[in-house]
């Protein structure tokens, strides 16, 4: 932890900002550079930056769910969408789609499976990362 | 244990008491609708796909072998839990007892009925698992504890031996089905991969079957409760190996191979394990080493392999499920109710127990071979088949007659010794059993004496279809009868009886003097066990010692040499090092931009090696990958970029948290090892290098790219491939990284806290 008034401030700014666009990222991932490793990568960079600004306790206060939970929450997501499949006949972890009001010349909103499968991906490097720099930078 | 058996019954052991009784009367009762069909010469087939793309199926095959053994493993199982529910009923773990006995129960019916070798092997093993959980039941004991392992350790390794076996024998053969299998047996035997097969499943049955030298594990089993003893005892586990060469014969026996392995090993089996047993006191071993003889038996006649011995075969491994079953649960019965099992101590138990007694006796009379119980059929028929063998009929018979004679003896040892004569001092009065344990000695020893007088009903219903199904021929005919003619085998069974009844008269100073005979021999097994398990364990403990030193940069030193040396010597070997550089053209290629980027890492490697400040190195380390990232940029992969970037920047954030615990680098007095890494690092630069141009100077297969490419927007609707192929083609492949990532995660969590928290008190867990 950082006694740094300049960062502290902007820190608040930047946090939600990482959050944000690690999101941002995790979504655009399937069509443009991204997904849910960098998307997981970022925000787990979002909360270590908050993590030198305010300190540990202050940093798990604000994440209010343990972080390994969090990883374990992940896979089970990403279990959860590659099972889902069976229900449909195809083998495990083959891509389910539904494309929302799509019409013939538009996809619509593309829903899938495999989206379910990357928010998972995100959720399982968000919070390994964030365990073990927590963990560690308390131990010091 | 019966100690734990109150005199107060609960009720039959409550619910799990009477399911587990309900069970195995109802299968066995279900089963026996069977019997008609098989017997007229039918083979039930039955078959589920249970992993079509491997060839694996349930398939159950029920022919004259796999019913008689489901009926014993029904039948005996409905009597033993029975016996048990009134035995453990009131044991505060009689309800785990239930489920490891319905889950072994469950095990050996599905190996017996299995008709694909891969299912087969999947019971086989579920049931070297319950056996184990079983044997080791009193697991405060650490006697139990080590018997049952190494039922486990014994059984287990002949299962992996099987399983190799079974691999190969499904390839030779080109399918897992025995109904295929079994008509092949020319084709297999001339097989070069024959005499493997042979042997690895003889590994699979000797260890489970306890034949020499695999015999130790069996009598010291003996740790499990009674009945636990009598189920595995008589028609279930150490059949399992018996009935593996059995249901192989078809396909893999007849041959000198098989004659010889099977006949000395099954023989030397039956006559050492007759003689061991001649020396035990504790009745319950004795009984142990006399199924050790059984199984021998019954190995040598498979062996043997004519139509006769088969016959005597089946018969005999009848016979011997029904009196083994009975005088285990007797001796149970004994040892509830007068505290001892010694044959030294129990004398004239017959007017205190005497229904227990006539249950003994009649099983007893089965197991020496006399008219007219079973027994002696079984016995005649064995002593048939032996001297009419054209090939070793000597040793055959030569060894049927020293076992049988030895088991005469031993009979009259184990269970007409105790029932006679003067009534003796037992720790606890003597008195009998109750209903509930009666049942099955009774109904057993009943089977014995009914078989005996009316052979023709064994004949029909089990021994004819089984030596059908062993034999693989349904034409073979089945004789049984108890007394036609006086004929050699009949003299040489009078010479038995003779034999063995000399043994027993002289049992008690051949004893004293077998029991020096084997204090003076050096090689013992039990101990042999003992000793390469603790060699075993030395061996262990000094590659940890050598190989997990606990510091960081040895591991690194090796894995990293490791990858060196591998690679170098590969690269090496095949002559990979045949590409033509033509360095200036290359270096031409190079624009500003790539100047400017090799510079930077170059930079960034040489200050990180140089600085003496962790602090430097790590930042100058950094800069590398940073410079590393710019070049995936460079060549297009955004996503490698990105990654690699985000990546760096955690680990100079972990390395900086992580070196304020770390000692200084120039510590006074150590050596400064940074020379022999520095050639390492050269090392494995140069081959990484020589590697990357290698790879480039060859022609690189663009299929899997142009397929993805191809596929990546009409089949799983992404445009970014890398993210595509993570999420969607590979997805299974991500998700057993990302559970990687987890169980990293989680693991240097433990290892961070582990330090901070004293480890909970395991004295308390005790006291509780």
């Amino acid at each position: 932890m950082m006694n740094s008034l300049i960062l502290n401030a902007a820190t608040r700014l930047l946090v939600a900002l990482l959050l944000l666009f690690s999101i941002y990222m995790l979504l655009r991932g399937h069509n443009l550079p991204g997904g849910g490793f960098i998307g997981g990568l970022i925000g787990a960079t979002g909360f270590v930056l908050y993590a030198i600004a305010h300190g540990c306790s202050a940093t798990r206060a604000a994440l209010r769910v343990e972080p390994q939970s969090i990883a374990m929450v992940g896979l089970g997501v990403a279990l959860a969408a590659g099972v889902f499949a069976v229900f449909f006949g195809d083998a495990l972890f083959t891509g389910q789609w539904l494309f929302l009001g799509a019409t013939e010349d538009d996809y619509g909103l593309p829903l899938s499976s495999v989206l379910v499968f990357d928010i998972g991906v995100y959720l399982v490097v968000f919070g390994s990362i964030l365990t073990i720099v927590l963990a560690l930078e308390e131990e010091v | 244990m019966a100690e734990a058996a109150g005199e107060v019954p609960r009720a039959a052991g409550g619910p799990a008491g009477w399911i587990s009784i309900l069970i195995p009367a109802a299968i066995f009762v279900w089963l026996v609708q069977f019997v008609p069909a098989i017997a007229s010469g039918e083979v039930i087939l039955w078959a589920y796909d249970w992993v079509p793309s491997l060839d694996i199926r349930l398939s159950v095959i029920l022919d004259g072998l796999s019913l008689t053994f489901a009926l014993l493993i029904s039948g005996i199982g409905a009597l033993v839990t029975l016996y048990s529910a009134r035995y453990l009923g009131n044991h505060p773990e009689y309800p785990r007892f239930v489920l490891y006995l319905m889950a072994f129960m469950f095990g050996m019916l599905g190996l017996v009925l299995a008709d694909n070798l891969i299912a087969l092997f999947v019971f086989w093993e579920v049931t070297t698992i319950s056996s184990y959980l079983l044997i080791g039941f009193n697991s405060d004991e650490a006697k139990s504890r080590r018997s049952a392992l190494q039922a486990l350790l014994v059984t287990g390794t002949g299962g992996l031996a099987l399983l190799a076996g079974i691999i190969m024998l499904g390839n030779v053969a080109g399918s897992f089905e025995l109904s295929v299998i079994l008509s092949q047996g020319d084709m297999i035997r001339a097989h070069p991969l024959y005499a493997p097969i042979v042997i690895l499943f003889l590994a699979g049955a000797f260890t489970k079957s306890a034949q020499f030298p695999f015999h130790f594990w069996l009598p010291n089993a003996m740790a499990a409760p009674t009945p636990v003893s009598a189920y595995l005892h008589s028609a279930t586990m150490v059949k399992a190996g018996v009935f593996l060469m059995a249901r192989m014969n078809p396909a893999i026996g007849g041959t000198d191979l098989w004659f010889w392995t099977l006949t000395i090993a099954g023989g030397f089996t039956a006559v050492f394990a007759s003689i061991l047993a001649m020396r035990q006191t504790d009745i319950k071993q004795v009984l142990a080493y006399t199924t050790l003889m059984a199984l021998g038996t019954l190995t040598l006649f498979i062996g043997a392999g004519t139509s006769d011995a088969i016959k005597a075969m089946m018969l005999f491994l009848v016979v011997h499920s029904l009196y083994k079953a009975a005088l285990f649960l007797m001796i149970g019965i004994v040892d509830h109710a007068t505290g001892t099992r010694e044959a030294e101590v129990l004398r004239g138990l017959g007017r205190k127990m005497p229904v227990t007694a006539v249950a003994a006796v009649v099983a007893a009379v089965s197991m020496a071979g006399i008219p007219p119980l079973v027994g002696f059929i079984g016995k005649e028929f064995l002593y048939k088949a032996g001297l009419e063998l054209d090939q070793g009929m000597f040793w055959v018979t030569g060894a049927a007659f020293a076992a049988s004679a030895l088991m005469f003896a031993v009979a009259g040892i184990v269970a007409l010794r105790p029932f006679f004569g003067k009534l003796a001092e037992t720790p606890k009065p003597a008195h009998e059993g109750p209903v509930m344990m009666l049942t099955g000695p009774l109904v057993l020893a009943g089977l014995s004496l009914y078989f005996g007088l009316f052979p023709d009903t064994i004949e029909a219903w089990l021994v004819a279809p089984g030596t059908w199904a062993v034999y693989g021929d349904p034409t073979v005919s089945v004789d049984l009868y108890l007394f036609r003619e006086v004929n050699a085998a009949f003299i040489l069974s009078l010479v038995t009886f003779a034999t063995g009844a000399v043994i027993y008269a002289i049992h008690r100073p051949l004893r004293n003097w077998l029991g020096r005979v084997f204090e003076a021999n050096p090689i013992k097994f039990d101990p042999g066990w003992d000793q390469v398990l603790d060699g075993l364990k030395a061996l262990a403990a000094w590659q940890t010692r050598h190989l997990q030193s606990g510091v960081l940069q040895r591991y690194l030193f090796t894995v990293f040499a490791t990858l060196g040396v591998a690679v170098g010597l590969t690269i090496w070997a095949r002559d990979a090092l045949a590409f033509d550089l033509d360095l200036s053209s290359e270096l031409d290629g190079l624009l500003f931009k790539h100047w400017a980027v090799l510079i930077f890492v170059a930079a960034g490697s040489i200050l990180t090696a140089l600085t003496s400040s962790r602090m430097t190195a790590i930042v100058c380390l950094g800069v590398v990958g940073i410079g590393v990232a710019l070049i995936f940029i460079m060549f297009s992969a955004p996503d490698v970029a990105i990654t690699q970037l985000l990546v760096e920047t955690l680990v100079v954030v972990l390395v900086a948290v992580a070196m304020l615990k770390l000692p200084h680098l120039d510590l006074p007095g150590r050596r400064d090892k940074r020379p022999w890494h520095g050639v390492l690092s050269i090392g494995v630069g140069v081959v990484s290098s020589a590697v990357l141009i290698a790879v480039m100077q060859g022609d690189i297969d663009r299929r899997l790219t142009d397929y993805f490419e191809i596929t990546s927007w009409p089949e799983a609707y992404g445009r970014n491939i890398v993210n595509v192929i993570l999420v969607d083609f590979r997805a299974l492949d991500t998700f057993g990284e990302i559970a990687v990532v987890v169980v990293a995660a989680l693991a240097a969590y433990a290892l961070l806290r582990g330090t901070h928290y004293k480890k909970p008190v395991a004295a308390k867990e005790d006291e509780a």
